[in-house]
């Protein structure tokens, strides 16, 4: 039995803003062992980046915060972490690739620099010849000649400038990477690099992964395990092989999901995407959230909670497949 | 039968600081009526900058695009402006693309007021919440604005002003990459109902493989400026011959477990600078099959089977 390494459980998050109580997520719970990559599926909206955000304890001050459950690292609840606790953990242990390679990166220091800039805060090596030693491994392990690391972020083209992100992330060789689609502002062959890349860095250093997409063919060639988010919950989690097994039972909103992305492999005239909009996370529906769009809706959908369902580690929350265990 | 839409040597060229840059360079398509051309390849390669040619939203440094047999970029002003009801637009961003101070109803009347294609405010009227009714709008959107609604109603704001004029030709560029999968397979099916009903004719501009081999009946791959191979979908899936055209098909994500486990050939380095560019294969230094015929000359298209087309010198 391999050590969880992260475990969230019950996790509720809320944005209060003066005019509205958001609920982003509601309810979540996620396991991730170590050298594991668990990928948070989802459409806009569903809370899979605040869920990452928690995590790091990274929600906008004062509008975002954690308002149950608990997010423990082997066996710490991080939720009750101060701010500079949070600063020793963020970096080392736990790190984040952003989304946009394009702002995440600060224009007016050099790369080098900011991959430096981990080292000296984190690690011992005090010594700059150490640092740059270090620096210029880093940037080899991500392909980048270590000659550039005196250039600024603009003179790197986007594959590049995703690459000097994730070499900042894994410079302290975090046990966990938290990565926000990193490569859906790439193009096709840029994203092959980088993901190609990535399997090969998490094979070599042992991390750990969440890996947040909406693009079930990424899911599909890197996770080990996939959770599916709705509207604030996981809907449906379990291994890639049971997720991507048509056999199956599945969740109407994962069935849609696959429904709506046009396969190459098959022909068909039509899409059979899922109808409506996701649900205003202000005034969520009652029962299964899910329900005033799913096309397999029942009266008890509109009313109760569905119960999880769970079968060698394949949850599903369905009202369809309960069976006698309501 | 004569194509609708054609373009023959198609160029454009952008004075830049460090030397003319090759947007679109030498470049023939042609697409028959009711039939949809898809246009893939990565950013930087002259995909929009194609569409906007074809559109006359930009003017071409050469060539010729050809409505109907008609060379339609030496038209005139007012030529153009009727010229305008055959050929419209859908465009890319649909946050950027309306006009944040134009309610829903004037958005979609504008082109029928600009080209007086229907007079009189109530027959207008008419029109709109036919058009809205027909890409799937509720009537009780009439009077809001844009940024009320989500990405999916707003690209089918955009859908309705391309349709307000009944156009038989529209250049979609990259119509849903802004959304959602699920709100994207939607748009997918509203766009390939109305081509149905209407015999519209499309030009599919996009990054996303998947997305264009669902819809089009043809492909044209470009790379830096160029088409490097234009086949029939099913015969370029089947039969990619451009080593450019195989290395975009490896890449693609499938959402299948049955890839997982293979080794990708990923293609190295990153697309070069179309600014200047040399003589010769554009894809040559990036390419794994690469040998010295490659450079030095322009290779054309070559009809390698009936209707596929390829640049390239292993053909």
């Amino acid at each position: 039995m391999t050590t969880k390494l992260l475990e969230i459980k019950n996790l509720y998050v809320e944005y209060v803003t003066d005019d509205a109580r958001v609920f982003a997520v509601n309810g979540v719970d996620l396991d991730i062992n170590e050298g594991e990559t668990l990928g948070l599926v989802g459409e806009t909206g569903a809370g899979k980046t605040t869920t990452a955000l928690s995590i790091l304890k990274l929600l906008p001050e004062r509008v975002g915060r954690v308002t149950r459950g608990s997010i423990s690292l082997e066996g710490k609840d991080l939720t009750r972490y101060t701010e500079a606790d949070m600063r020793n953990i963020r970096g080392e242990i736990i790190s984040m690739i952003f989304q946009d390679p394009m702002t995440s990166l600060n224009p007016v220091l050099t790369v080098g620099y900011q991959i430096a800039e981990v080292l000296k805060i984190h690690k011992d090596e005090k010594e700059n010849r150490q640092v740059d030693e270090r620096v210029d491994e880093i940037l080899k392990l991500v392909g980048i000649p270590p000659e550039r690391k005196h250039d600024y972020p603009h003179q790197f083209s986007g594959g590049m400038k995703q690459r000097i992100v994730i070499a900042i992330a894994l410079a302290c060789e975090p046990k966990l990477l938290l990565a926000d689609e990193p490569t859906t502002a790439l193009d096709v062959t840029i994203q092959a690099q980088v993901l190609s890349m990535m399997n090969e860095l998490k094979r070599k250093l042992r991390t750990a992964m969440i890996l947040i997409t909406h693009d079930l063919g990424v899911v599909a060639e890197t996770c080990d395990r996939v959770a599916i988010m709705y509207a604030g919950e996981v809907i449906e989690a379990g291994t890639v092989e049971q997720i991507f097994d048509p056999e199956a039972p599945h969740h109407p909103y994962t069935v849609g999901l696959f429904g709506a992305i046009p396969d190459l492999t098959k022909k068909t005239r039509r899409l059979n995407p899922i109808d409506g909009l996701m649900p205003d996370p202000t005034h969520l529906p009652e029962g299964c959230r899910f329900h005033t769009r799913c096309p397999r809706c029942m009266e008890i959908c509109r009313t109760q909670r569905p119960a999880l369902r769970e079968e060698n580690g394949h949850r599903l929350y369905c009202h369809l497949f309960a069976g006698g265990e309501r | 039968m004569a194509p609708l839409i054609e373009t023959r040597n198609l160029k454009k060229y952008f004075p830049t600081a460090s030397g003319l840059l090759h947007a679109v360079d030498g470049v023939n398509l042609s697409i028959g009526r009711g039939k949809t051309l898809g246009v893939v390849g990565e950013s930087g390669c002259g995909k929009s900058t194609l569409g906007r040619l074809v559109v006359c939203l930009l003017e071409a440094t050469g060539g010729e695009v050809l409505y109907d047999g008609k060379n339609i970029l030496n038209y005139g002003e007012e030529q153009m402006l009727q010229m305008r009801r055959h050929i419209q637009m859908i465009f890319q961003d649909p946050y950027a693309s309306l006009n944040p101070r134009m309610t829903v109803s004037e958005i979609i009347a504008e082109p029928i007021q600009v080209c007086r294609t229907i007079q009189g405010r109530d027959a207008i009227m008419d029109k709109v919440y036919e058009l809205m009714d027909t890409v799937g709008l509720a009537d009780r959107f009439v009077n809001t604005y844009p940024h009320e609604l989500d990405g999916g109603r707003r690209q089918r704001i955009g859908i309705a002003r391309a349709l307000a004029l009944d156009p038989e030709f529209i250049v979609c560029d990259e119509p849903v990459s802004a959304l959602d999968v699920s709100i994207q397979a939607q748009v997918l099916n509203l766009l390939m109902d109305l081509q149905e009903e209407r015999g519209l004719a499309y030009m599919f501009i996009t990054h996303n493989l998947s997305v264009v081999a669902h819809i089009s009946n043809e492909i044209a791959v470009m790379y830096l400026g160029q088409c490097v191979e234009r086949a029939p979908t099913d015969e370029l899936f089947a039969n990619p011959l451009h080593p450019y055209t195989k290395a975009l098909l490896a890449a693609i994500p499938i959402p299948n477990l049955s890839r997982r486990h293979m080794e990708r050939e990923v293609i190295r380095g990153e697309v070069a600078s179309p600014i200047n560019p040399k003589p010769g294969c554009r894809f040559a230094v990036r390419c794994p099959q690469a040998r010295p015929e490659c450079m030095g000359q322009e290779l054309p298209l070559r009809e390698t089977s009936p209707g596929h087309y390829v640049a390239c010198t292993l053909y």
